[in-house]
């Protein structure tokens, strides 16, 4: 009887414990798609062209990003600003400016080569798509809107 | 219509007139379509194709954090007989590139093709003589999810959208079902494509 009780029942029993401890845990998965779980702070996604409060554009078309680029995925063309039509403060703008989202690695080296921050990778990571033409991502989709008059 | 199709009028008992093969074989092929891309994309079976580090986030997927079965595609399959899913993970050498092909060919219809970070999807930064400058040169990609590597969510995100996909095309005849490959014959570069 004794050892009835020490070879079936109390394994059995212990073993329970261990199912009714774990039930008390916190769960650990995140529900993805209706909660994103928050990012940390250096994370490196989708990249964004950022404006001055004036609504001028901070990229000055020097191509900087285009050379620290390990992937060769960015493409600028830069034009010169004109006092009629003045999209950055400097001399030079970007009037194309394309980034391959597929070949890009996130690595960040365009933020850093960037001499006015003006490429900024953000934390939107929902990038995946269909096709692969849709990876290029020209300066309209980039650019950030224009700041709202106040 | 043809005529195989009267084989699932007769199982079907909201079929109107089974004589009527055009009329009836539309009526079946929408409802077996809609009952057919439910249950196809709630249950995608990935194959694993781990090549490189991308391979290490598709196992994160997998983990209790992201539980990737919540979507029904928990069954990670060692063999391409029983996946439904290809998820390409990681850079593309040409060397392996038949084998890659091999194993697609493996799969039974309908079977689709994730291709996991920006080496399998373009080659990323291996720009060089050994890489296929994306996997869609060797077998038809579904869904591409950039990032070097996608982080257990992004790669989520690109489950749902081929989910979403599969939810959005409808079968326009009985090919379009893709329920048995021997039955119809291959199909098309261009039905692959579309």
């Amino acid at each position: 009887m004794s050892g009835l009780l020490r070879d079936i029942l109390k394994p059995v029993v212990s073993g329970f414990g261990i199912t009714a401890r774990r039930l008390s845990h916190a769960k650990v998965t995140v529900m993805y798609p209706e909660h994103k779980r928050e990012q940390y702070p250096r994370t490196r996604w989708r990249h964004a062209l950022k404006r001055y409060d004036s609504g001028l554009e901070k990229c000055i078309g020097c191509s900087l990003c285009a050379g620290a680029c390990p992937a060769r995925c960015i493409f600028v063309e830069a034009a010169e600003n004109t006092d009629e039509q003045r999209f950055s403060p400097g001399e030079r703008y970007a009037v194309r400016y394309e980034i391959n989202m597929i070949r890009c690695i996130f690595c960040g080296y365009c933020q850093e080569a960037c001499p006015t921050g003006a490429i900024v990778l953000e934390k939107n990571f929902e990038l995946a798509d269909t096709t692969r033409e849709s990876f290029i991502y020209t300066k309209a989709r980039l650019l950030d809107p224009l700041p709202q008059a106040k | 219509m043809p005529s195989r199709v009267e084989t699932l009028v007769l199982h079907d008992s909201s079929t109107p007139v089974i004589g009527d093969t055009q009329k009836a074989g539309n009526v079946v092929v929408t409802g077996a379509d809609f009952l057919l891309k439910a249950a196809r994309s709630n249950s995608l079976w990935p194959l694993t194709f781990g090549l490189a580090c991308c391979a290490i986030e598709m196992m994160g997927t997998v983990a209790s954090r992201f539980d990737i079965a919540r979507f029904g595609s928990e069954a990670f399959r060692a063999t391409p007989r029983q996946a439904d899913v290809m998820i390409i993970a990681g850079r593309l050498s040409k060397k392996m590139a038949p084998v890659l092909r091999q194993i697609y060919d493996q799969m039974p219809e309908p079977k689709w093709v994730i291709s996991m970070g920006a080496c399998a999807s373009s080659g990323g930064v291996y720009n060089n003589y050994a890489i296929v400058q994306g996997a869609d040169q060797v077998v038809p990609v579904d869904v591409y999810v950039p990032g070097c590597p996608p982080s257990p969510d992004a790669l989520i995100y690109g489950v749902l959208k081929l989910q979403e996909k599969i939810r959005k095309k409808n079968a326009a005849n009985f090919k379009d079902l893709r329920l048995w490959e021997g039955l119809t014959g291959a199909r098309t570069l261009e039905e692959v494509e579309a």
